[in-house]
């Protein structure tokens, strides 16, 4: 049962009017022949392999670990046998590729007793789960020693087109909750609620939230800003419902299962809809990319950039699908209406049709100049912070006014509605992430 | 001209890659840029800065045609000559001219040579600053000085501080500020506000009008407006009077406000607040016996308006937090009445009111976020 709610409604913020929200339907389960699995995926994983070309892994073994805590491990979604380490410049591990067998075989990791001083620990740290669990400030993996003040799953996304968890973890109550109680070992867990009859309700033992607005509404951290702020020294951390789902499914059959519901979206998507499959899983199995066509592993706002040959990261439970928009406009800026481009000011006629969803592109619609229009940081921003003190406190690299700013509480996404609106073209995001990564290195 | 730049000639390496900057300017004035994104947000917004800068001078647009069409009421009605309504338009137009040519080349010169030197893209600032500076001079300034003045704050406020966005004070006033320190006869008395005409009549001297705000500096509030002065508050607000091209006309001004409020790219905040600011010093000095003059005459009479509403809202030089926009905005209204009612030197307060505003944004706004950092520090506590 629901012990208790907080109500906050959010007015700041914007939904992006792009055209391809996943119908909800499954529309095919991949059982994938090669899957990646990609350091990259962990921030603040300083990553030593474990396995060597021609190894023989099962679903859930160890294939890498952390340099730095060595009982922190990355494992195999699947069971096969490695067949490719990917090395970028520097010898820098990219991935790690493994073919499937046909017949997939998982590690029996047991049935813990969470209740036990440990077990939950050591069953997340055995099956890689750990790094599942996202700390805060800065958005690494959790630390081993960190005593994290609460646990925050936002149980809702409000960015792009993003996927609706009450459909992609329909049937996984049991799951939740078990995943759910596995977590609370740790801290207490709260959670971030949106309609009353949603599947996350019917949560107990979870301290439950009701969250309203445009996004980002459902980021985490803009909800734990406002519900439980992280001051210096404090740690919070967060986990994607469909994560939790996953370690509900571990602590109740010992076995680790990172099957997902992964959205297809975008304009530029054939067919929209959920695919069954799993982290790793190369693109090109879950949807049909056209040319000139860019593969977001995630939204359009902080998703990652997958390339067509790409494959699903292990956070990712979205696919968004647009065209490069290289064509070059006559006269964009001048012309009083543009019906295909939308813009969230006043300053286009975009206002006068509030229903209509636009087949978005990349292009970046301008030039790089300095900050002119700073306003509008603040209207997509709701948290107590001063955006534009922030970005430029990012950029500059000084740590005091970062700190005194609010850097704790962001994380880039937070702050991506910023990139969207800036009619400077500055890449905000980068700055924050800047600024994140100096603040790591000199805190540490 | 379009598909420039040609690969080679104006790219890396190629023999005219100097001269990128400008091409880039050109190219993308015509043609929105082909470039993706890159890193951070996939998608980006429509809106450009190109986008913001035309919105503003869409808003002077109609102080602007008002003006030119006052020049000529001005002067048929000071030289006592029949010119119908297209005469006095296209007689203002044509006097004009000259004024935005010499602003726009100048201007656009020099932010070109200087995007050049910097290497990096040409700003669209200057755009809305090289339209407002002929608005807010004397009509027969002349040009070398108005070529001077433009020169000077485009280097010295803008370049040096580099370019749009980084400059301290709004630069279309400081060239204004220019001409007033450095040419005074040509800037203020009663002699400059009506532009002679070409043939014959430049030499008649005697004839002259004098602004609203220069009587009331000669003679007092009393001889300029309200009940007994040469004006009345339907002249003042119509802008049938003599007075900088662009802010005599108090409706065509509105209409911009309008438009600059409702597309979000002003803030009213500061627009409201500075009328507040205006009206309580106004209402003040009656109070104090400095003028008669009921406080909202202020807000219609020389430059007020049109600072407040096209000047103080620069976005790179008032204020950027919202707290900090009132009391910008509020402290520029007060000031520039003050001014008025107080200093018997210059009557027009607007214009060292919004440079002097325009000096200490950073610090209200440091005061602003300070303020709030130390509320939420104390909530933290708490908690």
């Amino acid at each position: 049962m629901p012990i208790k709610f907080k109500r906050l409604v959010l007015k700041k913020g914007l939904d992006i009017p792009i055209k391809g929200k996943a119908a909800p339907v499954v529309l095919k389960r991949v059982v994938p022949d090669v899957v990646a699995i990609k350091p990259t995926d962990f921030k603040g994983l300083v990553p030593r392999l474990l396995v060597r070309e021609g190894d023989k892994v099962l679903a859930g073994s160890p294939v890498m670990a952390d340099k730095l805590h060595p009982e922190i491990l990355i494992t195999s979604p699947v069971s096969g046998t490695v067949r490719q380490i990917v090395r970028g410049e520097k010898r820098k591990l990219l991935a790690v590729l493994v073919k499937a067998d046909a017949k997939q075989e998982y590690v029996d990791f047991g049935i813990p007793d969470i209740v036990k001083e440990g077990q939950a620990r050591d069953i997340l740290l055995k099956s890689g789960l750990w790094a599942s669990l996202v700390q805060r400030p800065y958005g690494v993996m959790a630390s081993l020693d960190a005593q994290p003040k609460i646990i925050y799953i936002s149980t809702f996304n409000t960015a792009p087109l993003a996927p609706d968890n009450e459909f992609a973890l329909d049937g996984r109550l049991e799951d939740l909750q078990s995943g759910i109680l596995a977590l609370t070992c740790f801290a207490p867990v709260e959670e971030g609620i949106t309609g009353d009859d949603s599947l996350f309700a019917k949560l107990g033992s979870v301290f439950q939230h009701r969250v309203s607005g445009p996004h980002p509404a459902g980021n985490p951290g803009v909800q734990i800003s406002h519900f439980n702020p992280i001051q210096k020294g404090e740690t919070v951390w967060t986990v994607s419902p469909m994560l939790v789902a996953a370690i509900g499914h571990l602590v109740n059959t010992g076995k680790l299962d990172l099957m997902r519901r992964v959205a297809v979206t975008g304009p530029d998507a054939t067919k929209l809809g959920y695919v069954e499959c799993l982290p790793g899983t190369p693109v090109a199995d879950i949807a049909h990319v056209l040319p000139d066509v860019r593969v977001i592993g995630g939204d359009v706002l902080s998703g990652e950039n997958l390339g067509a040959e790409g494959y699903l990261g292990f956070f990712q439970d979205q696919l968004t699908l647009i065209r490069e928009g290289r064509e070059r406009e006559w006269f964009g800026w001048a012309k009083p209406i543009r019906p295909k481009v939308f813009s969230s000011s006043m300053c286009y006629f975009s206002w006068l049709t509030p229903k209509k969803e636009y087949e978005m592109d990349t292009n970046v619609h301008g030039g790089p100049r300095a900050f002119v229009e700073t306003k509008c940081f603040e209207d997509v921003t709701p948290m107590d912070i001063f955006p534009i003190y922030l970005i430029k406190a990012c950029m500059a690299g000084d740590i005091e006014k970062m700190e005194q700013y609010g850097i704790y509480e962001v994380l880039p996404e937070d702050l991506a509605l910023c990139d969207y609106v800036d009619p400077s073209k500055n890449e905000i995001q980068a700055a924050i992430q800047k600024g994140i990564d100096l603040m790591i290195k000199e805190m540490a | 001209m379009a598909d420039t730049p040609k690969p080679g000639l104006f790219e890396k390496g190629g023999k005219l890659y100097w001269l990128h900057s400008s091409i880039d300017a050109f190219d993308t004035f015509l043609r929105v840029p082909g470039t993706v994104t890159a890193k951070g947000a996939h998608v980006r917004d429509g809106i450009d800065l190109k986008r913001v800068m035309i919105i503003v001078v869409v808003a002077l647009i109609p102080a602007a045609l008002f003006g030119m069409y006052n020049v000529g009421v001005q002067t048929s009605t000071l030289y006592g000559l029949d010119w119908g309504f297209f005469h006095k338009f296209f007689y203002g137009l044509l006097r004009m001219l000259p004024l935005f040519v010499v602003s726009y080349v100048v201007g656009l010169g020099i932010e070109f040579a200087s995007a050049q030197i910097r290497g990096e893209e040409v700003n669209e600032g200057y755009l809305v600053t090289g339209f407002l500076i002929p608005l807010i001079v004397p009509v027969d300034v002349p040009l070398w000085m108005l070529a001077l003045a433009t020169a000077f704050s485009v280097i010295f406020v803008k370049e040096v501080f580099g370019g749009t966005g980084m400059n301290i004070w709004n630069p279309a006033l400081v060239a204004r500020a220019f001409l007033f320190f450095s040419y005074p006869s040509s800037m203020s008395g009663s002699g400059v506000w009506v532009s002679k005409t070409w043939a014959g009549l430049g030499g008649v001297d005697a004839i002259s009008a004098a602004t609203p705000l220069a009587i009331a500096h000669d003679g007092g509030f009393d001889a300029a407006t309200g009940a007994v002065g040469q004006y009345s508050f339907m002249d003042l607000f119509w802008g049938f009077i003599p007075g900088s091209t662009g802010e005599t006309c108090v409706v065509a001004i509105l209409l911009g406000a309008i438009l600059l409020v409702w597309t979000g790219v002003a803030s009213w905040k500061i627009m409201v607040s500075s009328i507040a600011g205006g009206l309580l010093v106004g209402w003040l000095g009656q109070l104090a016996g400095a003028t008669a003059l009921p406080c909202y005459y202020q807000i219609v009479m020389g430059g007020f308006l049109f600072g407040s509403v096209f000047m103080a809202t620069d976005p790179v030089t008032a204020a950027q937090t919202e707290t900090g926009k009132w009391i910008y905005g509020f402290l520029i209204g007060a000031l520039a009445v003050v001014v008025r009612l107080w200093n018997p030197g210059y009557m027009e307060g607007m214009m060292l009111a919004i440079l002097l505003m325009n000096t200490f944004a950073p610090l209200i706004d440091h005061c602003v976020v300070s303020s709030h950092m130390s509320r939420r520090a104390r909530k933290a506590a708490k908690a």
